[in-house]
């Protein structure tokens, strides 16, 4: 493996898009006149101010890390893989499926849970690779077509298959058996953390440690190269999707056996829903690499965990941050940003 | 010619659907008329997003944030019509917000020398931040607003049913599209920056101008309808009111392959088995015989798209410099 260099020219792009966004998202917060100072300054103050509000901020950035590693290894493999959303439903119904409704022993059911989900996550990522594949479908429209399929065939499994006698708005709790333990007691994080960033490191030596890292890096940096080297690049596309799969069923299963207190999936997908988009943001911030993308995870669950201080404080919606996401994504899309602002500065 | 048979292949397989669809919606009792009026309806604002789409593309401008577009100007759409009291200068306002972020959009591919991709998609995850945020900061009510009814657009009733004027609208759009990429200097020159925009470039005629320009086309074609999904179709405003319409107008403009006819037809497919969605899940009979059908039902816009793009994708030629920053020498 390489020697490790810190990476200034990424980090100093995103620094510049993340400040863009947040000035952006500051004007719109004047314009429909909040003050942006206090509702910054009690987001950021809730997300980092104390030792629990930053555990609790790990527990927000836990399943970005995940879904931001679906994106990410799509781009490095040269796709755009937007379905982890779709795959992170699949991989909730499987932690529900096998923590909630089967009884395992202790240790084994947690490991059951997760890898069924992770499981669920990489079949439900199946047809679009097949589509893309065999048909030459765009992964763009097919993996969202899928995701909204996935949507309505999520919520119709949670109503008719796994809900909690009594009580409709949700699925059957997972067992004590298959919970992750709770790290601490005034914040939902739980153990499956370091599940998560075992995955996140795994991937990277996957990556840049093995040959058939190589291989996938290749087939998206350089089609044609990796053609002529003999890497059968059907066999790239699939792997990319299916470790996307991977990692957004993981996604899935830590909301629901690794999230307190709730331990199950709202029938509305309440507690899921948008974490796959919010993950392709997290990736880009990320620099598409899965190291960047537990960084950018935590800056992100920092503001997932922080908005909701704005709201109570300032009365800011919480989800303006999703459009700052938005924003800081817009941002990182010019590559020439930073030469364009040099430029006009130096005249 | 392949392509051709394809083609044609795609557009039997659709109608043998729409037959299918037909029958069982009389098995349903809900008759055709009520299918061809909700058909319609969806069908408009997928064949202004894709039209608009062909355009841009056509110039080498790609643009995968329709479905935020949609979005957010279904909100300032309902916004413009509250506040000029009438629904037409809503669908006005929804038009120019989209033309407004068609235009910065085109300023960001064409001089920030964008991944178009990357900030197409931005623009798509920021809808879904900024649209709630706005519900809450303009109506203070969180992910749905109702507006009073005497500001919806509403359809012309015929004697064979009801219908939007929008609707023909949207038709005539597609036809006037077509007639300008093909018939005219400016459409030659659309084609030309999106194929060479070098050559564009020799002939004296600027190729950031050109992308600036049928970007702010594409972004106000999709926000007409975008305006039109709340103002003129639901009559109110929810937070996923696009329900990944975006996309599916991507389908249709890459099943066209960048003809603004065929996108059309596509939308006209695609607007059809939402229609019949949407007819089915409120019939109260399906919901009784098998109650959980209703989640079913809600996937057969997706699964058609899905199908339809598989059948009809064949090989695709899309403009050489398409999706690609121009710089001059």
């Amino acid at each position: 493996m390489r020697r490790f260099e810190i990476p200034v020219r990424p980090l100093v792009q995103s620094g510049v898009a993340v400040s863009i966004g947040l000035l952006v998202g500051a004007l719109f917060m004047v314009i429909f006149g909040y003050d942006p100072i206090r509702a910054y300054y009690s987001l950021f103050m809730g997300a980092f101010g104390s030792i629990p509000d930053f555990v609790e901020t790990m527990a927000f950035a836990t399943p970005l890390m995940l879904t931001a590693i679906t994106f990410a290894i799509g781009v490095k493999t040269g796709l755009f893989n937007i379905g982890a959303e779709g795959q992170m439903y699949l991989g909730a119904i499987g932690a529900v499926a096998v923590g909630g409704a089967i009884t395992l022993p202790a240790g084994l059911h947690v490991a059951a849970a997760t890898i069924f989900a992770m499981l669920l996550g990489a079949i439900w990522s199946l047809p679009a690779a097949f589509l893309k594949i065999r048909m030459g479908v765009h992964e763009v429209v097919s993996t969202i077509m899928f995701n909204w399929i996935a949507f309505h065939f999520a919520i119709y499994l949670a109503i008719y298959y796994l809900a909690e006698p009594g009580r409709a708005e949700r699925t059957l709790p997972a067992l004590p058996s298959a919970q992750y333990p709770r790290l601490m007691e005034e914040a939902t994080l739980t153990a499956v953390i370091f599940v998560v960033l075992a995955f996140c490191i795994g991937v990277y030596i996957l990556l840049w440690g093995t040959r058939v890292g190589y291989e996938l890096r290749l087939a998206g940096t350089n089609p044609d190269a990796a053609r002529y080297a003999g890497v059968s690049s059907w066999r790239m596309v699939l792997l990319s999707f299916v470790i996307g799969g991977f990692a957004a069923g993981l996604a899935g299963a830590s909301q629901i056996i690794g999230r307190p207190p709730a331990w199950s999936l709202y029938a509305t997908l309440g507690n899921v829903i948008t974490l796959g988009f919010d993950g392709i943001g997290v990736a880009l911030i990320g620099r598409n690499h899965p190291i960047g993308g537990i960084l950018a995870a935590i800056f992100y669950g920092g503001l997932a965990h922080g908005g909701r201080y704005m709201e109570y404080d300032v009365g800011v919606s919480s989800e303006l941050v999703r459009a700052i996401n938005g924003l800081i994504v817009i941002a990182l899309a010019l590559p020439e940003i930073i030469a364009i602002i040099r430029r006009r500065l130096k005249r | 010619m392949r392509l051709r048979g394809k083609r044609i292949v795609g557009f039997l397989l659709a109608l043998v659907i729409i037959v299918i669809l037909g029958y069982g919606i009389e098995w349903a009792g809900l008759g055709v008329v009520g299918l061809v009026e909700t058909g319609l309806l969806a069908m408009t604002p997928l064949a202004l997003a894709a039209v608009g789409e062909c355009i841009n593309q056509k110039s080498g401008v790609v643009n995968i944030g329709l479905e935020g577009i949609l979005l957010i100007t279904a909100v300032t759409g309902v916004r413009g019509a509250e506040l000029f009291r009438d629904g037409y200068f809503g669908l006005l306002t929804g038009l120019l917000t989209g033309a407004a972020i068609g235009f910065l959009f085109g300023i960001v591919s064409v001089y920030g020398r964008a991944d178009q991709v990357v900030a197409g998609m931005g623009i798509n995850i920021f809808a879904l931040g900024f649209v709630p945020y706005l519900l809450m900061a303009i109506w203070a009510f969180p992910g749905i607003h109702i507006f009073p009814p005497e500001l919806k657009v509403h359809p012309m009733y015929t004697p064979i049913g009801q219908l939007n004027a929008v609707t023909i609208l949207a038709i005539i759009v597609s036809i006037l599209a077509h007639v300008l990429l093909h018939k005219t200097l400016l459409g030659l020159r659309i084609k030309a920056a999106g194929e060479k925009p070098e050559a564009v470039d020799v002939a004296g005629v600027r190729v950031d101008r050109i992308r600036i320009l049928t970007s702010t086309i594409g972004g106000a074609l999709c926000g007409f309808g975008g305006a039109f999904l709340s103002l003129a179709w639901f009559g109110g405003m929810v937070k996923e009111i696009s329900a990944g319409r975006g996309f599916i107008a991507l389908a249709c403009v890459v099943f066209a392959g960048l003809e603004p006819l065929l996108a059309l037809a596509a939308a006209l497919i695609f607007g059809f088995a939402e229609g019949f969605a949407f007819s089915v899940a409120v019939t109260p009979e399906i919901k009784r015989v098998m109650p959980g059908a209703f989640y079913f039902v809600n996937m057969i816009p997706y699964i058609t798209t899905l199908m339809v793009v598989t059948v009809a994708i064949g090989r695709r030629r899309f403009p050489s410099a398409s999706g690609k920053p121009y710089t001059r020498e």
